[in-house]
């Protein structure tokens, strides 16, 4: 509210003037029969002037009704959704902000849900807001001149006060949990949602599309289960709040008459008593309706604000790395990695040193931390101990936005974003479409993409569209050859590709790693044959380094892994050759 | 089994409905079919709210009633009527109560119950759609199809529907009682209400279809923010995060401005019918005084009427505000309806499909061509037969078509033309159930559970117990692999699977597909990020164990080709060359080529 302070005035006075308008209306009424009509009936005829004062009046009290409703809506309708907007932005703010690692914990449906039903349901309660205000507006002036007719009388209408707010209190309490409940199950549903439908080509292709429905039925139920228990508890809770004041009005007249038959007061002031009460009963049932939201708003706001305070974000340094044209070099010294809330740690004092203009393969068996390795070298995630120092400055000491100016992933798995083939090479930067070609031809994708009917402005689509995982690869690739990285990583970036297009992939960055450092994930001896350096791995640990062919020699592990192909060649070979002989 | 009939072109995929180009009135009659539950008791319900209705009205007539002849009483006020009105208005006020509560639980049970009806066929649905429609939408917009466009249209459900029926009984009541007191005024009234009639039929449309781009505008809107989520290791090693900021707030803003332009209208909808009410209401006493003056109606009686317009404007505007949120809920019912109602075109053929016996496994390609939507062909004139315990590999560059023979092998697409036979039955006839038993897909990138391995393995075989898991495991020979995890199989692999690496992921597949027992079993380039060393071991353990099923294994790694029976050359969406390695390598075609790239790249 504080956010929207002009608009929220706005719609203040736009209720204000309502609720003024609303009582007016009555007391507009009532004038005109006294004035005008009752002496014109009397009188058995009326002057045109008389009609006119009755229009005028009636209409100019339904102007100023229109213009408060006017004000009241739209402003609490902007505010409510620049509130929203606001807030959106704030959560998506922290979605890029925060590291992988609360990414990680966090499923994507939740997070949807958080920056959508929860920022939602946090501001719904802002729409009747300012009605809510101008109800109590209306209370005020009514309490007010109750009090002026009589203090006795009034001090029992207005025990309805106390009694709303216990009723309230009572209510809060009970809704509450429900409605947290409901919230958090709304994010579920969605969290199985998104993730199935993530999955859908293997649910579909493995014949599970029953047993994830019946998955997403369990939340679908247990939410509807929820939100009826909800409903029962608001059901409850509006025919009370709504039999509260009619029960105050009773009461009112019972002890009004009870009164005038005393001769403390004449019959005129408990019917005007009684008038004031009964034209108060809309309103407050209103204020009912803004009363049961209010639960729903504490909770979307504690949910999002969970996500608002999240802590455990990158910190970044000062520094700059110097500018240059040349090759960057990476290090990494004694680095420990453990993923978060495991006990063992994933790395264990693994150090590097990766030469500016040189090329290391990093090998080693599935799961070994190859990715982890890559990943701590970008300051993708942080080292629980250990520097990675990137151009020789500790990676954690430089500024934003440094490390992806100077260093590149290619990664395991490609991302493409919902953008042209352009938008997936750039990301939105300024380039020529000669630029955008020439990295698409040294990742060997040139031809697909002419191949497309749209060419480079061909829309990719999330989930990659019709393009196969080789052809995704190779954009990605090119994604990462048209910033001319200082430092390239690639992850095991060509495992879509076939040998010959590989091949090719690789006789391009020879000549492209002119001025380039690469750090290879590979398992294919085309790639490891290209690497000054080749560091073998396994469990987290550094095992052995060297050229290619010290290692091969002296190293167990690294000679079965990628002489692996070669060796099972040659023993087919051997049995094929046993059969020949045999038959 | 004849199978005679010429497979109609069904190459052109079904994009999903933005949302459905269905009416109002057939959108509420096509939501309220698909949620039977709304109407199940719906006369008991109508029943109560009358009655809670009917109280509400008479509270304000009794206490009216106990000021005129009670307190305002000829000869001072009559206590004793005044106690029993207040009596009576308080039973009143108590059955009112209960009557709206019994109302309220009735319609939360009902709209939920109904709701989750929808949101289920709804996420069914979107299973049922092959896959390349399934892919015509973002994640983000999909998951805002079963929940945020479901809750759109509870809030409607809930009272809405109700007050509407409600109001119209009102103003029907309303409209008698004008009649009886006046004729005259009654036809001022609705003279005065037939400009807003048409407003509101005009303002209908234009707020359906603001509400239909609001709702629009939220799918953009989730599809962005999850593209934030989903890729949030490539935002940040390209340093996008500005960008991607940049893509979410336009997204934000777009469905801020649709969002106030929707409730704009809808203010401006509700503001004419307050101010045709007042107006009314300033007309009629105009018309009243001078009929009054007339002696055509007393004062009384035109007081009286006033009390009457009030209860007929009341529900007007009651019901000009429901109608706008029907279209709310309307719009948020057009995008469910709109998915539901998008054709899944690689359908189950249901009860009428065929079911086969397991066993030995023949496949058979018959003149098969497929085209992407709006594409060229990326195969053309497919003919192949696989006989049982073959064990295939399919090479050929990337692109050249050879995922796409996986993905019809497996029905996750139909043929542009031609035919798929198993056992001599075409595909397109065979039950999903029957089919899904026999066929498994063991696709490149395979998607993981945020649950821990051992669920995730489960995946392929619901029923299997640990000891199956571990044997499984055992067999392919992964031991030493789930040996090294940190909780072994009980290993949390996190969103994705993103706790694991590719290869790991891509094992996790293997030994699921592997569980799931099928007869023939198809790996897509299964093992594309799995150490050499594993891959060779891995794929021994499944050539040992795959005897006497078919498999058919699309490769680049030439090792896959090398070990296989049958090798199946694709080039350019035509199989060029079928035969063993060992004729094919020294045949000088496409195979040998490819063949010495790949010896040529193992020399090390």
């Amino acid at each position: 509210m504080r956010a929207q302070p002009r608009a929220t005035v706005f719609a203040v006075v736009g209720s204000v003037l309502w609720a003024s308008a609303t009582v007016g209306t009555a007391w507009a009424i009532g004038w005109v029969t006294d004035t005008v009509i009752e002496p014109a009936v009397t009188a058995g005829s009326v002057a045109a002037g008389g009609l006119w004062l009755i229009f005028g009046v009636l209409v100019a009290i339904l102007a100023v009704n229109v213009v408060g409703v006017i004000l009241r809506r739209v402003f609490a309708t902007v505010a409510g959704f620049n509130l929203q907007a606001g807030y959106r932005r704030g959560v998506t703010r922290q979605y890029l902000r925060l590291p992988l690692s609360w990414h990680h914990a966090h499923p994507s449906g939740q997070l949807l849900s958080n920056a959508h039903a929860d920022v939602e349901a946090t501001w719904q309660v802002f729409n009747p807001l300012p009605m809510a205000i101008g109800v109590i507006v209306m209370l005020i002036i009514a309490g007010t001149m109750m009090v002026f007719l009589d203090p006795v009388l009034a001090f029992i209408g207005l025990l309805v006060f106390p009694g709303l707010f216990l009723a309230n209190v009572i209510f809060q309490r009970f809704m509450s949990p429900r409605i947290t409940r409901a919230q958090q199950l709304r994010a579920e549903v969605a969290e199985v949602a998104h993730e199935s439908f993530e999955a859908g080509l293997i649910v579909k292709s493995m014949g599970r599309e029953d047993e994830e429905t019946e998955r997403f039925r369990t939340r679908t139920y247990a939410l509807r289960d929820s939100l009826i228990r909800v409903g029962r508890t608001r059901g409850t809770f509006e025919p009370v709040i709504e039999a509260i004041p009619t029960l105050g009005t009773l009461a009112v007249l019972g002890v009004g008459t009870w009164q005038v038959a005393r001769g403390e007061l004449t019959a005129a002031q408990v019917v005007q008593m009684a008038y004031l009460f009964s034209i108060l009963a809309f309103p407050v049932r209103a204020l009912g309706w803004v009363l049961a939201e209010i639960p729903r708003s504490v909770v979307g706001y504690d949910r999002v604000q969970r996500v608002l305070r999240a802590e455990g974000s990158m910190e970044y340094g000062e520094r700059t790395l110097p500018p240059g044209e040349g090759p960057a070099s990476a290090a990494l010294h004694d680095v420990v990695y453990r993923h978060e809330g495991e006990d063992h740690p994933t790395i264990h004092g693994v150090s590097l040193e990766v030469e500016a203009g040189s090329t290391t393969a990093l090998v080693g068996p599935t799961g070994s931390g190859k990715t982890t390795l890559a990943n701590l070298a970008l300051r993708l995630v942080d080292a629980e101990a250990g520097s990675v120092l990137i151009d020789g400055v500790d990676a954690r000491r430089l500024a934003h936005g440094q490390i992806p100016a100077v260093a590149t992933l290619v990664a395991q798995q490609t991302f493409m974003f919902d953008d042209t083939v352009r938008g997936n090479v750039t990301l939105g930067e300024e380039a020529t479409d000669q630029s955008i070609w020439d990295a698409l031809r040294i990742a060997q994708a040139d031809p697909f993409v002419r191949a497309l009917p749209a060419g480079l402005d061909a829309v990719i689509g999330e989930r990659g569209g019709t393009l196969s995982g080789g052809q995704r690869q190779r954009i990605a690739l090119a994604r990462a050859i048209w910033r001319h990285p200082r430092l390239l990583v690639l992850d095991d970036a060509t495992s879509a590709v076939d040998p010959s297009v590989e091949q090719a992939i690789l006789a391009g960055l020879r000549e492209a790693r002119e001025g380039m450092t690469v750090l290879v994930v590979a398992y294919r001896m085309a790639t490891i044959l290209l690497a000054d350096q080749v560091v073998y791995i396994e469990q987290g640990r550094v095992v052995d380094r060297g050229t290619h062919a010290e290692l091969i020699g002296r190293c167990t592990g690294y000679a079965n892994l990628v002489q692996a192909y070669a060796r099972e060649a040659a023993e087919r070979a051997a049995v094929a050759a046993t059969e020949e002989e045999t038959s | 089994m004849s199978g005679v009939e010429e497979s109609e072109e069904v190459g052109a995929s079904s994009r999903i409905e933005q949302q459905s180009a269905l009416g109002t009135m057939a959108t509420l009659r096509r939501g309220f079919e698909l949620s039977p539950e709304i109407r199940v008791g719906l006369g008991l319900t109508i029943a109560l709210a009358v009655v809670a209705t009917v109280g509400r009205v008479i509270i304000p007539f009794v206490v009216q009633q106990t000021t005129d002849n009670g307190i305002l009483a000829e000869g001072g006020p009559d206590v004793a009527f005044v106690a029993r009105a207040i009596g009576i208005a308080a039973g009143v006020v108590v059955v009112t109560s209960l009557a709206q509560y019994a109302v309220n639980v009735r319609l939360f049970t009902a709209a939920e119950s109904g709701l989750a009806t929808l949101r289920m066929k709804a996420f069914r649905h979107i299973h049922d759609l092959s896959v390349l429609t399934q892919s015509t939408e973002r994640r983000g917009a999909l998951v805002s199809r079963v929940t945020s466009d479901v809750d759109t249209i509870s809030m409607f459900v809930q009272f809405g529907g109700l007050m509407l029926l409600i109001s119209a009984a009102q103003i029907f009541l309303a409209t008698v009682l004008m009649v009886v007191y006046s004729p005259i005024l009654a036809l001022v009234v609705y003279l005065c209400f037939v400009p807003l009639v048409f407003l509101v039929r005009r303002f209908q449309p234009m707020l359906g279809r603001a509400y239909g781009a609001v709702r629009a505008r939220v799918g953009d809107m989730l599809g962005a923010i999850s593209e934030s989520i989903v890729g949030a290791t490539t935002i940040r090693a390209y340093g996008v995060e500005e960008r991607t900021a940049e893509r979410i707030d336009a997204s934000i803003e777009e469905h801020r401005a649709s969002a106030i332009r929707a409730q704009i209208r809808s203010v401006i909808a509700f503001v004419s019918g307050q101010a045709f009410a007042g107006f009314t209401t300033a007309v009629v006493l105009v018309v009243g005084t001078v009929l009054a003056t007339r002696g055509q109606i007393t004062l009384g009686e035109l007081l009286a009427f006033l009390f009457l317009v009030n209860l007929f404007t009341q529900p007007v505007l009651m019901a000009t505000e429901i109608l706008n949120e029907m279209q709310n809920a309307v719009a948020g019912w057009r995008r469910v309806i709109g998915v539901i109602d998008t054709p899944a075109d690689v359908s189950d053929p249901g009860d009428d499909g065929v079911v086969q016996q397991r066993g030995p496994i023949t496949v058979r390609f018959d003149g098969v061509s497929y085209a992407y939507p709006g594409g060229d062909l990326v195969l053309r004139d497919v003919d192949l037969t696989i006989p049982p315990h073959t064990k295939v590999a399919v090479v050929g560059e990337t692109g050249s078509g050879k995922t796409t023979l996986a993905k019809l092998l497996t029905r996750l697409m139909d043929p542009a033309g031609g035919r798929v036979l198993l056992d001599g039955v075409e595909l397109r006839r065979i039950a999903f159930r029957s089919l899904r038993e026999r066929v498994v897909l063991v696709p490149q990138e395979g998607f993981l559970f945020d649950a821990d391995l051992a669920d995730n393995i489960r995946f392929g075989k619901p029923t299997a117990t640990d000891d199956d898991i571990a044997l499984a495991i055992t067999e392919l020979g992964l031991d030493a692999w789930i040996e090294g995890l940190p909780h072994g199989l009980a290993t949390q692999v996190g969103q994705r699977g993103e706790s694991l690496s590719a290869g790991e992921r891509q094992l996790v597949a293997i030994v699921r597909a592997y569980l799931a027992d099928p007869d023939l079993l198809v790996l897509d380039e299964a093992t594309s990020a799995v150490d050499p060393a594993t891959e060779v071991r891995v794929q021994r353990a499944l050539d040992g164990l795959t005897r006497g099923r078919t498999s058919v294994a699309i490769a680049h790694r030439l090792s896959t080709a090398e070990a296989a029976d049958v090798v199946v050359v694709v080039d350019r969406g035509e199989i060029v060359e079928v035969g063993a390695h060992r004729e094919l390598v020294g045949a000088g075609g496409v195979y040998s080529r490819m063949h010495d790239s790949w010896s040529a790249q193992q020399a090390g």
